[in-house]
């Protein structure tokens, strides 16, 4: 059994400055370490802020509307995800716009994954 | 010429149009929206010393662009985080399409323009930041004067931009141009902005003049760079042919109190021959060779009042027939209404009335002061005096235009003496 675990934070404190984020990206490594250890981790990453986001839907014509910002109608929840590793978002968007959850009334947001420099 | 103000401003100009050049090479040369802009800025002012102590260059283009570039490696050297990101940027650049480094041959620099018109305008950017990040990159303007051009607060502005940069920054929207199977989707993107930003300055939502011609003038100026990078897209020559052919009649619009003075009762005199010229050659280039854009059409439309000697002897018939097409090709609202006043002007005030009745419930059109204002106006041809002056009222509840509320109020005067 696999599952994704949700991490909720208030807006402002998404994607931290690295140089800023001191005792709680300390946190984060016990954290990360904890799990590795126990051999129960598969994939975990931060996400960029929802004003990074951006939400395509493809309607039953095949046509595909993008707009800036996350799905907020919240009658849907979040059913599952993909990562991706794609060169930009154009290219993210063709696959999302590809993938049947945009489709038939479903919509995917798609947040880019914040990258760390090495060392 | 010691601090002639004059010469420094003709300056400025030529720097503005080779702003937007400079700063696409920059981008493409290094992947990020803010170096580039920060080492275009520091290249123009080092132009601004040096080229009246030593002259202008032989090619003006290459020598800002070589400057701007040693900039950017001076900056990269000094901040070596940032040259980690800007490595991270490229690696997958590079993924998404094997370039080398442009060759700046510097005969003529590449004009890769195109690129930020379709980064600025991408639909995953809010349309309020896409309209101020096509002015201030392509356009050239700074954020205190894209400010002033949308009347906010420069704090609010210069937010709104840097929220956009970095979204393009984080999200990594891409500085590139569509695959030509991708282009009819997006193109009409571009368009829409470019439109958006031309209706703003010609029919201003708030404010004290009607027009706003300096945002007009941007979006003319814009749309002719686009149509000279895209020669071959029958719709940018539509939009800028729509534009240069509704921008004609910009001196008859307004008396000289500021007020609007409607298309009927315009002096025809005073409209711009060589802009009407322009706009029909542009017309005839759009609807030549394939099914119209929505641009051309509406183009067509704006030729076909500006060839009538007055507001009878217009070809009624053909307008309606044009928005009919308009009406199969991009449906909405905004065009059924204008379908319906060409149809009161062909049938009679009676037939467009009925056509408006049927928009009454549409949704798009609540809260805007055009259906109220548009069925006064038939109301009042047809002497139902208590009606329209209800509809005036309406219109005048909604309206954010002091020109357009001063002429609403006149003609409630007009068919309600006193009130």
């Amino acid at each position: 059994m696999k599952y994704m675990l949700l991490i909720y934070v208030p807006e402002s404190r998404t994607a931290p400055d690295p140089a800023e984020a001191g005792p709680m990206m300390e946190a984060y490594e016990n954290f990360n370490k904890a799990v590795a250890g126990a051999g129960v981790w598969i994939a975990g990453d931060a996400l960029h802020g929802t004003d990074t986001a951006t939400t395509v839907r493809v309607d039953d014509g095949g046509t595909r509307l993008v707009t800036d910002g996350p799905f907020a109608e919240t009658r849907e929840i979040l059913g599952g995800y993909y990562i991706l590793d794609v060169p930009d978002l154009d290219s993210a968007l063709d696959w999302a716009a590809r993938c049947p959850g945009s489709q038939n009334g479903g919509s995917i947001e798609l947040r880019p994954l914040v990258e760390f420099a090495a060392g | 010429m010691p601090d002639d103000g004059r010469v420094v401003a003709g300056v400025e100009a030529v720097f503005r149009e080779e702003h937007g050049r400079l700063l696409a090479t920059l981008v493409r040369g290094f992947g990020d929206l803010d170096l580039a802009e920060e080492v275009a800025a520091e290249a123009i002012e080092a132009a601004l010393v040096t080229w009246p102590r030593d002259g202008v260059p032989r090619r003006p283009g290459a020598w800002l662009l070589t400057t701007a570039r040693r900039k950017a490696v001076d900056r990269l050297r000094r901040d070596k985080g940032y040259a980690a990101r800007l490595a991270l940027l490229r690696a997958d650049a590079e993924r998404a399409e094997i370039v080398a480094a442009p060759a700046v041959d510097d005969e003529d620099v590449p004009d890769e323009r195109l690129r930020l018109f379709f980064a600025c305008c991408h639909p995953a950017l809010p349309m309020e930041a896409r309209t101020a990040l096509t002015l201030r990159c392509l356009g050239g303007l700074d954020t205190p004067e894209v400010a002033r051009l949308f009347l906010v607060p420069t704090a609010t502005m210069a937010q709104r931009i840097v929220r956009a940069k970095r979204k393009i920054r984080d999200a990594r929207i891409p500085f590139r141009v569509p695959a030509t199977e991708e282009l009819a989707e997006r193109l009409p993107g571009v368009l829409r902005v470019l439109y958006l930003v031309f209706t703003e300055g010609y029919a201003a939502g708030t404010g004290a003049g009607l027009q706003r011609l300096d945002l007009v003038d941007e979006a003319v100026r814009l749309t002719r760079i686009l149509l000279r990078l895209l020669p071959a897209e029958r719709d940018v020559a539509g939009l800028l042919g729509l534009m240069l052919l509704v921008d004609a009649r910009r001196e008859a619009r307004v008396d000289g109190t500021g007020r609007l003075v409607l298309l009927a009762d315009q002096d025809r005199g005073r409209w711009d021959r060589a802009r009407i010229e322009e706009g029909q050659a542009l017309v005839v280039r759009a609807l030549t060779g394939g099914d119209p854009g929505p641009y051309g059409v509406q183009a067509a439309i704006a030729a076909l009042h500006v060839e009538a000697a007055d507001v009878e002897t217009t070809d009624w018939p053909q307008i309606v027939a044009l928005y009919d097409v308009l009406a199969r090709i991009e449906p909405s609202p905004a065009v059924e209404l204008n379908r319906a006043i060409a149809v009161a002007m062909r049938d009679g005030p009676a037939a467009g009335l009925a056509l408006l009745d049927a928009l009454r419930d549409e949704p798009r059109l609540r809260g805007g002061h055009l259906l109220p204002a548009a069925r006064a106006d038939l109301l009042r041809r047809l002497g139902c005096v208590e009606e329209a002056a209800a509809e005036y009222r309406a219109a005048l509840e909604l309206v954010g235009n002091d020109a357009e509320r001063d002429f609403l109020a006149d003609r409630l005067g007009e068919v309600m003496p006193g009130s």
